[in-house]
């Protein structure tokens, strides 16, 4: 059986701009795939194809095994979409919103009530459902869009940024909501906020010139970060100099940095050589030399420089990251 | 079948909840009242007929369908719904024909409310009901000709102005059709059979003969094959531009 979304060389051209490049993707149900990228990879535009909103160049997609192109009111029966900029008709009330869309989803009488009472109150929007939606700030307008994409409660949602302009309440809350669906749904969120998909994602793939550069799981993206797993260690600056040749000489360690701090103390950056953990053995160093030490901690990496190194690093970086993208792809 | 109307109810509540409605139905009675009155000479022309209204509304309608059609797909696109609109499980061309009867009723709306016109004629004398009925669906029809063809403007601009500009322009030309006006700009240079075509878009001499209670099943099908093709225009330029 294919999964629940799925992308097969997606192809996206503007005149001579290539905006989607031969992208393939599957996402099933229990994965929140994070999407993320630059402004301009051609994320909303897969997003948009993926929908039924744009056709695609070439390539196909398939949701819930429904293909858009040629059954695209079958397919679009299992997808929930919140776009861009959360779009609503502003003379509108939430409810009325709600009411139409609960209504072309097939929805009718007690079921219909139901259904728009639950997802007003998933998406909290109790308090203004009955005030026009231009009124409504942007915090609770992206909740009424939200609202509108899971009403149906379907096997496949597309969020095209859904925090985007709340409060860090109201995020919380968005990405409690979507892990809470996560289990019976396929979910693609695409986003500019990289904690987010550590907080949410099962999955992230990152995007850049229309094309996959990589696709992995949030704790994997994370230990190619090139901060991944040094150490931070501050001691007392009178032993910069002696503590900086013994950490250098140890076979764990790869290399190290000293910065003096103005309380009178230095703060060493140290990176473990490749596939070694320099933990243990720089703190045993510091035991048998009876040195002191303020902070020792392992730095978990982020995920803001892998994305910079893919998307716009070193071109050796973006070339493995590419080459694990379509291994991942083919996989 | 269910979703035109779920889209056609929710476009015409859409009306209602600004002032463009009444705004509309306010200007369109008035203006009615105006023209039938004075510029048509009601009381002037001694007979108990409608002929004085309705020869004005194709120009009323000029000015203001236009007003109705420009916000039909520019607005969605402008504001983005459009996107919401067409993921939803719907065909375009059940957006489109949701969209078109929504205005298209509206104008009906309008037209009914001009019943008291008819109402006085008949106290005043002993009209001809049956031409008065051919009247109403001559200027129905004219109204819903040049929405689909506003519709079909509107969708092809984000711009409602532009909308309203284009529409009105390209509803004259269907109305002056088959006159002197716009045929004498054709002649010159045209072949027989393009100037022939030419004459046989005007829509005054189907709503004039129509107007005087002939309906013929050619006037019947020029309407409504020029609703049917400027709605499959429409559906082919959301198709198109939906996403620009």
């Amino acid at each position: 059986m294919s999964a629940l979304i799925e992308i097969d060389n997606l192809t996206k051209r503007f005149d001579s701009f290539t905006a989607v490049d031969d992208l393939s993707l599957s996402v099933d149900r229990g994965e929140v795939l994070g999407f993320l990228g630059p402004n301009g990879a051609g994320k909303s535009t897969t997003m948009k194809m993926v929908t039924g909103f744009l056709e695609p160049t070439s390539g196909a997609v398939h949701i819930a095994g429904h293909n858009m192109a040629t059954s695209p009111v079958l397919a679009k029966r299992h997808l929930g979409y919140l776009p861009e900029g959360a779009p609503s008709y502003g003379d509108m009330t939430p409810k009325a919103f709600l009411e139409f869309v609960a209504r072309v989803r097939g929805f009718d009488g007690e079921q219909r009530r139901r259904r728009v009472d639950q997802a007003a109150d998933q998406c909290e929007l109790g308090k203004v459902l009955t005030q026009p939606i231009d009124t409504l700030s942007k915090g609770f307008r992206r909740r009424v869009g939200l609202a509108q994409a899971i009403i149906h409660q379907p096997e496949v949602l597309i969020l095209d940024e859904p925090t985007d302009g709340l409060d860090p309440n109201q995020k919380r809350h968005v990405r409690r909501l979507i892990s809470d669906m996560a289990a019976s749904t396929a979910i693609i969120v695409s986003t500019h906020i990289l904690e987010e998909v550590d907080a949410v994602c099962s999955r992230a793939v990152i995007v850049n010139r229309g094309r996959i550069v990589l696709d992995d799981t949030p704790r994997n993206l994370l230990a190619r970060a090139t901060d991944f797993g040094s150490l931070t260690l501050v001691t007392d600056a009178a032993l910069a100099h002696d503590a900086c040749g013994a950490i250098a000489s140890l076979t764990e360690v790869q290399g190290v940095n000293a910065r003096i701090g103005r309380d009178g103390a230095v703060r060493l950056e140290i990176s473990s050589a490749a596939g070694k953990d320099a933990t243990p053995a720089v703190a045993a160093l510091f035991r048998e030399k009876n040195w002191p030490v303020h902070e020792l901690r392992t730095n978990d990496g982020s995920l803001d420089s892998v994305f910079w190194a893919a998307t716009e690093g070193p071109s050796e970086a973006a070339g493995v990251a590419l080459d694990t993208g379509e291994s991942a792809a083919n996989g | 079948m269910a979703n035109i109307l779920i889209i056609a109810e929710r476009e015409l509540r859409g009306y209602f909840a600004t002032p463009l409605a009444y705004v509309f139905l306010v200007i369109f009675l008035v203006a009615n009242g105006a023209f039938g009155f004075f510029l048509g000479g009601f009381f002037d022309n001694g007979q108990a007929n409608l002929t004085p209204f309705f020869s004005f509304h194709p120009w009323l309608y000029l000015l203001l369908i236009p007003a109705i059609s420009m916000r039909l797909w520019a607005e969605e696109r402008k504001s983005g719904t459009i996107e919401l609109l067409m993921t939803l499980p719907i065909s375009t061309i059940e957006a489109v024909l949701g969209k078109f009867f929504a205005a298209w009723l509206f104008a009906g709306v309008a037209l009914v409310l001009t019943a008291p016109m008819w109402l006085t004629v008949n106290y005043l004398g002993d009209p001809d009901n049956g031409v008065i009925l051919a009247g109403y669906v001559a200027s129905f029809l004219t109204a819903g000709a040049f929405l689909a063809i506003g519709g079909c403007l509107s969708a092809a601009t984000r711009n409602q102005v532009i909308a309203f500009i284009l529409t009105a322009a390209v509803a004259f030309l269907f109305t002056m059709g088959g006159s002197e006006l716009v045929l004498s700009t054709v002649q010159p240079w045209a072949p027989t059979w393009v100037v022939e075509a030419v004459r046989a878009f005007g829509v005054l001499e189907h709503y004039e003969r129509m107007m005087k209670g002939v309906i013929d099943l050619r006037s019947l099908v020029y309407f409504t094959s020029l609703i049917v093709v400027w709605l499959m225009a429409s559906a082919v330029v959301i198709g198109v531009k939906k996403a620009d």
